[in-house]
C-alpha cells in the first residue's frame, strides 16, 4: 500500500462520545482514515454527522462532556509516532503539538478572531510559545505572513483589531495564524461557509499555494460536493458517526459505491447543466442521535434497504484506495457502472 | 404574450449613517440604488449576487417590509389595474399584502416559538376575514398536506420541527393567502443539501400547481440556474446583468457575472474551470466608487471604468433580451 513515510495523520477505529442528561450520542463511532503529506484529504457529511468532532478529537479541543473513548491518533512528528490520545488535553506534550505542528482554521472568522487583541498580537501569540524568535523578528514575521495572505498594507494592518478586517480578511488572517509554525497539518473546519463565492475562490488559492509550498497535509472539512471537486485528493464521505465511503476523489466522485454518496451528488444542482437536470432529494431527514438506526445508519432513507441492514456492514475495501461501508455496494456499483 | 405584475423604476433604498453624540447622519448606506425591474406572471425570476449588494433589502421594499427611499414599485392585477405601491397609506396596503408575500431567510428564527403553528398562521387568515375557526384549521390543514406535512402537526410548537420542516411552514405561512408573487429570501441558504432538495422540488410543485411568481433570492447560482427563468445579478446595489437562465452562463457579457459564475465550486470532476480570482472585498455601500462600481476589481477595467456610471443596456444573445451595464460590451446594442 501506501509508503508509511508520507504518512502524517493516522487515525485508527476512532470514537468519541457526547455524554449529556444521562444520554450517550456516539458522536464519532469507528472512523480510520490517513491523511499524506502534501495532500488534501475533505472529510464531507451533513451537519450533525460528526466532521466537525473528529476535527476537534485530533486538536484535543473537545469540550468536558466529550471523551475519546477507544481508538488511536498516530502522528509522526519527525520520526517518532505520538498516540495523541494518550496525551493529557492541556499537558505539556499536547500544547506543543497544538498550534505549531497541527493547527486549525475555524469556520467562523467573527467569532474565532478575540476583538480585544489587535490581529498582530494575536498570530504572534502561537511565534512566542513555539519559536525562539525574539519580539523584533516576531514582528517581522507577522507581518511577512499577513503578506503572504494578501493583506494590503500589511505593516499597517498587523496592529489594527479583528473590526477592521473583513469577513475575507478576517479568514486570511486566520489562516495566517495557523500557519505562523508553518504546520504538518492544516485542519480546516468550513472554512469558506461563512464567505461569498468570490472570497472562497482566493483563500481555496492560498490553501492551494501552501499546500504545494510547504508540503502541508490539509483536512478541509465541507458539505459542499463543489468543493470537494476542486479541492480535494482523497475524500471521504461521513455519515453520523461513520465513513461510509473513502477513496481518491476520482474514485469517489466518478464511481460512488455508497448509496449516499450518489444521493448526496444528486440532490444538488450542478452549475452548468442548465435547467432540465434532475435532482432527487433524500427522503426523510437525519436520525436523531440518540435514536439511532440499529445497523446502518443509512438505511431508513436508503432505496436499497434489505433485512441485511439492520446489521451495520463492514468496510470492505474496493481496490487500493477505495472503501466503502455497506452491504449492497457490489449491486449498487453494477447499477451505476 | 407575457404579462408582468411588477414593475420596478428606479427603486431606490438609502440608510442613514449616524455618528456622534447628536446622531447626526453623516452618509447613506446605499443599499439599493436605483434598480429597475419588470417581473412577469408565472416566471421565477433569480436575483442573485454577494452578500451586501442589496438584494435582500430590495426584496423588503418591494413588499414595504423597508420603505424604499425613492422610486416605484407598481402592481399591476389580472385586469391590468395599475397600483402605485410606495405611495399608498399602510390600510390601503392591506389588500396587495394578500397578493405579495415573502418566505424568510432563516426558518430558526422567523417562526414565534411561543405559539404553535397554528397559532402563528391563523392570524393572517383572521385579519383576512376567516372568521370561523373550523375553517381556518381547514385550510392550513390543507396546506401542510400540500407541503408533504401532517396535518397534525399544526397543533405542534416550532422547537418540535427540523429545519427544513420550519422552511415548509414558512412556506405555508406565505401560501395562507393565495399571493401570486412570493420572494424567497435565501429560502433554502440554511438548509442541508438533502433538505434543500427536498425544498427546491416543493417550490417548483407549488409553482405548478398555484400559479405562482417567485422572486427567488440567493447567492448560490447553481441553484437559481436550476430553479430560475430569468435571472438578475446585483453588485452594490445595482443589477448589473440581467438576462434568461441559460444566457447567463453561456454567454455572459458582464465582467463581474463571469468571476461568480467562474468562482462557484461545481460538484463535476469534468466541468472544472479555471477560476477567475477576483482582488480585494465588496466595496462600502457607504462610500462606492467614482464610476462602474466594480472597476476597482474587474481584470479588465480601462479609464471610460474610472470615470463614467454605465447604465444597463439592452443586447440580444441567442435571440433573447439581454441587459447588462459594462462599458466593455461589444455587441450592438438595442433600443
Amino acid at each position: 500500500m501506501e509508503d508509511k513515510n508520507n504518512i502524517a495523520l493516522s487515525v485508527r477505529d476512532l470514537k468519541t462520545f457526547f455524554y449529556t442528561n444521562n444520554r450517550c450520542n456516539k458522536a464519532v463511532n469507528g472512523v480510520s482514515f490517513d491523511v499524506e503529506k502534501g495532500k488534501t484529504l475533505c472529510i464531507v457529511g451533513e451537519s450533525g454527522c460528526g466532521k466537525s468532532v473528529t476535527a476537534a478529537t485530533i486538536m484535543q479541543l473537545l469540550p468536558t462532556l466529550s471523551r475519546i473513548e477507544e481508538g488511536e491518533i498516530k502522528f509522526q512528528k519527525d520520526d517518532k509516532i505520538i498516540n495523541i490520545e494518550k496525551l493529557e488535553k492541556n499537558g505539556k506534550e499536547m500544547r506543543e503539538i497544538r498550534g505549531s505542528d497541527i493547527a486549525m482554521i475555524f469556520q467562523d472568522p467573527m467569532t474565532a478572531l478575540n476583538p480585544v487583541y489587535t490581529v498582530g498580537f494575536q498570530i504572534s501569540e502561537n511565534l512566542k510559545y513555539h519559536t525562539n524568535l525574539n519580539k523584533k523578528e516576531i514582528r517581522e514575521k507577522c507581518i511577512s505572513l499577513l503578506n503572504d495572505m494578501g493583506i494590503p498594507l500589511p505593516e499597517k494592518r498587523v496592529d489594527e483589531y479583528p473590526h477592521s478586517y473583513s469577513g475575507g480578511m478576517r479568514q486570511r488572517a486566520m489562516i495566517a495564524m495557523a500557519m505562523a509554525c508553518n504546520p504538518k497539518i492544516l485542519i480546516a473546519d468550513e472554512p469558506t461557509t461563512a464567505l461569498d463565492v468570490t472570497i472562497q475562490a482566493q483563500i481555496f488559492e492560498l490553501m492551494d499555494k501552501l499546500k504545494k509550498e510547504n508540503d502541508t497535509a490539509i483536512i478541509l472539512i465541507t458539505h459542499d460536493m463543489g468543493v470537494v471537486a476542486e479541492l480535494a485528493d482523497n475524500v471521504a464521505v461521513m455519515y453520523m458517526g461513520n465513513i461510509v465511503e473513502a477513496g481518491t476523489a476520482d474514485d469517489v466522485l466518478r464511481r460512488p459505491t455508497h448509496p449516499y454518496t450518489k444521493a448526496l451528488l444528486e440532490s444538488v444542482p450542478v452549475l452548468g447543466r442548465g435547467k432540465n437536470q434532475d435532482i432527487n432529494p433524500i427522503k426523510g431527514s437525519t436520525p436523531d442521535p440518540y435514536n439511532r438506526p440499529i445497523g446502518c445508519q443509512f438505511a431508513p432513507r436508503c432505496n436499497w434497504q434489505t433485512e441485511s441492514c439492520d446489521v451495520m456492514p463492514e468496510i470492505t475495501q474496493i481496490n487500493e484506495t477505495h472503501q466503502v461501508r455497506c452491504h449492497k455496494y457490489e449491486q449498487f456499483f453494477e447499477k451505476y457502472k | 404574450m407575457k404579462k408582468e405584475i411588477l414593475k420596478l423604476r428606479g427603486v431606490k433604498v438609502h440608510f442613514p449613517v449616524q455618528a456622534g453624540v447628536f446622531n447626526r447622519v453623516v452618509g447613506h448606506v446605499l443599499a439599493v440604488d436605483g434598480v429597475d425591474l419588470d417581473i412577469f406572471r408565472g416566471e421565477v425570476l433569480g436575483l442573485a449576487g454577494e452578500s451586501g449588494c442589496g438584494k435582500t433589502t430590495l426584496g423588503k421594499a418591494i413588499l414595504r417590509l423597508v420603505e424604499p427611499t425613492d422610486g416605484e414599485v407598481k402592481y399591476i392585477s389580472l385586469d391590468d389595474n395599475e397600483t402605485e405601491l410606495t405611495s399608498l397609506e399602510k390600510k390601503e396596503m392591506d389588500p396587495f399584502r394578500k397578493k405579495l408575500q415573502i418566505v424568510f431567510q432563516d426558518p430558526h428564527s422567523s417562526l414565534n416559538p411561543s405559539f404553535t403553528i397554528f397559532g402563528s398562521l391563523q392570524d393572517p387568515l383572521k385579519k383576512f376575514g376567516i372568521k370561523s375557526k373550523e375553517e381556518r384549521r381547514k385550510i392550513i390543514g390543507d396546506l401542510l398536506e400540500a407541503v408533504n406535512m401532517r396535518r397534525e402537526y399544526m397543533d405542534r410548537y416550532p422547537h418540535e420541527f427540523s429545519g427544513g420542516q420550519r422552511q415548509r411552514i414558512g412556506i405555508v405561512r406565505a401560501l395562507c393567502l393565495e399571493p401570486e408573487l412570493i420572494v424567497c429570501d435565501e429560502a433554502v441558504s440554511a438548509l442541508d443539501v438533502s433538505i434543500q432538495a427536498q425544498v427546491l422540488k416543493l417550490l417548483m410543485q407549488l409553482k405548478k400547481e398555484k400559479n405562482l411568481t417567485y422572486l427567488f433570492i440567493t447567492h448560490d447560482l447553481s441553484v437559481t440556474e436550476y430553479l430560475c427563468d430569468r435571472i438578475a445579478v446585483m453588485y452594490l446595489g445595482r443589477i448589473v446583468e440581467l438576462c434568461d437562465s441559460e444566457d447567463l452562463y453561456n454567454n455572459t457579457l458582464h465582467p463581474y457575472s463571469e468571476a461568480l459564475i467562474s468562482a462557484i465550486p461545481v460538484a463535476d470532476l469534468d466541468k472544472q474551470t479555471k477560476r477567475i480570482v477576483l482582488e480585494g472585498d465588496v466595496p462600502s455601500p457607504v462610500n462606492p466608487p467614482k464610476g462602474c462600481p466594480f472597476h476597482p476589481r474587474c481584470p479588465k477595467a480601462t479609464d471610460i471604468c474610472k470615470t463614467e456610471v454605465p447604465t444597463l443596456k439592452k443586447y440580444s444573445t441567442n435571440g433573447n433580451e439581454h441587459y447588462a451595464s459594462c462599458h466593455l460590451i461589444d455587441l450592438p446594442e438595442i433600443s
